[in-house]
């Protein structure tokens, strides 16, 4: 009998801080986070589709997505529905909140024990705080190995993946048993886009609290509840040591926010003109710029 | 005063430049706070780098050197790691943010419960009012870009211990003492600690480089962003940069597209450089990486958005197509140089 796995991805929604744009700048040159769009953490969606070539490979393994945030993180467990998933949770409750790397990945591990995975994949780190620290911290909590900084995860061969990480200056294959915590890098295969069929089948997909906050009231027929609901889970669902979520439950504590302010400087524009280049050239090697 | 410990990373049996730039920042907060400055030395054959240690300022070398700790693995690592926390209580422990201490430190953080900041540019010492009151005394501040890099936050943990950061690479200067310490070692028992479950994970294969590209010793960077369009562009690059007698360098929107190596990448996940020249190609300039050259003394931007921001910090912003300019750069140099 082949062996099949049940993989849950952990996933971020983020503010996209890749393309500041004009629209997200304040008058004095810092940034606005409130006009940045909310997106699908980017490794967190190279996890996904790690997740989903697993799913391929090993007919009967089924993925789901764990996502932590406000109500409408829910968009990151239907985004994940669209691309193959097959559930997901979302964790929201204003007990979580402020909660530091730490006090997040207690609430993770709490909600992972309840799911009980094979694997757990996320990305490396998110965009917002790029600190690469929940999932090694996820791992521990719950006592599993963790392959950081992963490509690609490869054959499964005496109860062991094989996979393949890449760091500064070149790559390591390791072989690791399962229950392990696999985070993936930017450098992996880009995530599938989004399935027709999947999206027709899960566009209406949602939590009971959205559906009481739809103004239409539109409530979910009761034959599709178990496929369309989005299961939400609060602090009480998970258990644990309420002291040890959110603000309670986070060691370190922010001092100080100072904004960048860019600054402009007096720049000599040019064209790309070759007369203008090259009199650039010329006053460059000069200057002893160059040459 | 409960020490400092800096945790010491090797790379094909040398410690790691970023090591030394954390002991010598580890002595002037030492200084400050009147305090002992240890490293932990963990590997083999490792005894033998306890001199440099010393050089650098280490008053106490804890040496776990073990055959099985040749090459670098999360679990063992970790378990006398967190051993030796627990048995000297540092008030302070510093890591490389590599990817080796990014991979180890929030492993123990989260063991021992205790906070840790990545990628910290600054480390300072202060004091601390909370809003019920509560004062605290030199605490550490751990000062890092945020949000993109949009932001600059300076984080503190107030309760719990060891104050846990990883630092950036290249970020704090390397000084060695002009006298060794005449420091002492603590040999660690690893028979004690290590369990045959710290070696579930195995390694089975392993190609590493030693890093041939030096950014931030070159003088003149090339350096692309996501508008160069592909890998193969990036010749256009490494052209000018051999017409120039530069190193090319790369955003971090190029080396995640996979146009460039990671090595090359400049700005606050990359390096920090400070060249006479730097030429930015086909980058947006977005805080992430301008943050990391925008102290470079010559700045000359190519980019056909005229409204991107990098113009704005360019000495010579020029406006136009990289794939135009650059080939007549090259011809130019090429005709006026002697």
């Amino acid at each position: 009998m082949t062996r099949s796995f049940k993989i849950v991805v952990l996933a971020k929604q983020v503010p996209d801080t890749r393309n500041v744009g004009k629209n997200a700048m304040k008058e004095d040159g810092t940034v606005n986070r409130a006009a940045l769009p909310a997106i699908f953490n980017p490794e967190d969606m190279n996890a996904l589709e790690q997740a989903l070539r697993l799913k391929e490979r090993f007919p009967g393994s089924k993925v789901e997505l764990l996502t932590m945030g406000p109500p409408r993180a829910a968009d990151i467990i239907r985004e994940g529905l669209f691309r193959g998933a097959d559930g997901g949770v979302l964790l929201t409750d204003r007990k979580f909140a402020g909660a530091d790397t730490l006090a997040t990945s207690y609430a993770l591990s709490m909600a992972l024990r309840k799911m009980n995975p094979d694997l757990i994949i996320s990305g490396r780190q998110a965009i917002d705080g790029d600190t690469a620290q929940v999932g090694p911290q996820v791992a521990e909590k719950l006592g599993y190995p963790q392959i950081t900084y992963a490509e690609e995860i490869g054959e499964w061969k005496d109860k062991m993946f094989t996979v393949k990480r890449r760091i500064e200056n070149g790559i390591e294959i390791v072989r690791t048993p399962v229950p392990a915590v696999i985070t993936i890098n930017a450098s992996a295969p880009v995530c599938r886009p989004r399935n027709a069929k999947q999206l027709m089948k899960y566009k209406h997909a949602r939590t009971l609290t959205e559906e009481h906050d739809n103004e239409h009231n539109s409530y979910l027929p009761i034959h599709s509840l178990d496929t369309l609901r989005i299961t939400e889970w609060s602090v009480s669902d998970v258990g644990g040591d309420e002291e040890s979520y959110g603000l309670s439950g986070s060691p370190t504590k922010v001092k100080k926010i100072e904004n960048i302010v860019l600054q402009a400087k007096e720049s000599k524009r040019l064209t790309s003109s070759g007369e203008e280049i090259d009199s650039l050239v010329k006053e460059l090697i000069s200057l002893h710029t160059i040459g | 005063m409960n020490n400092i410990i800096v945790y010491i990373e090797t790379q094909e049996g040398k410690i790691a430049d970023i090591s030394l730039e954390l002991l010598t920042k580890g002595r002037s907060l030492a200084k400050r706070l009147g305090c002992r400055l240890d490293a932990l030395l963990i590997g083999h054959p490792v005894t033998s780098l306890r001199d440099e240690l010393f050089l650098y300022g280490a008053e106490m070398v804890h040496i776990a050197e073990d055959p099985r700790l040749k090459i670098y693995t999360t679990l063992p690592y970790t378990a006398i790691t967190i051993s030796l926390f627990k048995k000297e209580k540092p008030q302070i422990a510093l890591f490389g943010a590599t990817s080796q201490g990014r991979d180890l430190a929030p492993r123990v953080s989260s063991a021992l419960k205790s906070g840790l900041t990545a990628d910290c540019t600054s480390l300072e010492i202060g004091d601390h009012k909370d809003t019920k009151g509560n004062e605290y005394k030199d605490l550490l501040y751990q000062i890092r870009p945020a949000f993109g890099g949009n932001i600059i936050a300076t984080i503190i943990n107030p309760d719990h211990r060891p104050q846990m950061a990883t630092v950036r690479e290249g970020v704090m200067r390397k000084e060695q003492l002009s006298e060794p310490i005449n420091g002492k070692v603590n040999i660690i028992n690893t028979n004690e600690i290590l369990s045959d479950s710290d070696f579930v994970v195995k390694i089975i294969e392993r190609h590493i480089e030693e890093r041939k590209i030096d950014i931030k010793g070159a003088q003149i960077i090339v350096s692309g962003g996501f508008g160069v369009g592909s890998r193969e562009n990036f010749r256009l690059l490494f052209d000018l940069a051999k017409t120039l007698g530069a190193e090319v360098g790369a955003s971090r929107a190029a080396v995640d597209a996979g146009f460039a190596d990671h090595a090359r990448q400049i700005g606050q996940t990359g390096v920090t450089v400070r060249p006479k020249l730097y030429i930015a190609a086909g980058i947006s300039g977005q805080i992430q990486h301008t943050a990391g050259m925008d102290q470079s003394a010559m700045i000359i931007s190519i980019n056909n958005d005229p409204d991107a921001p990098i113009h704005q910090i360019a000495d010579y912003a020029i406006v136009g197509d990289l794939n135009e300019v650059i080939p007549k750069i090259i011809s130019s140099y090429k005709n006026n140089s002697k």
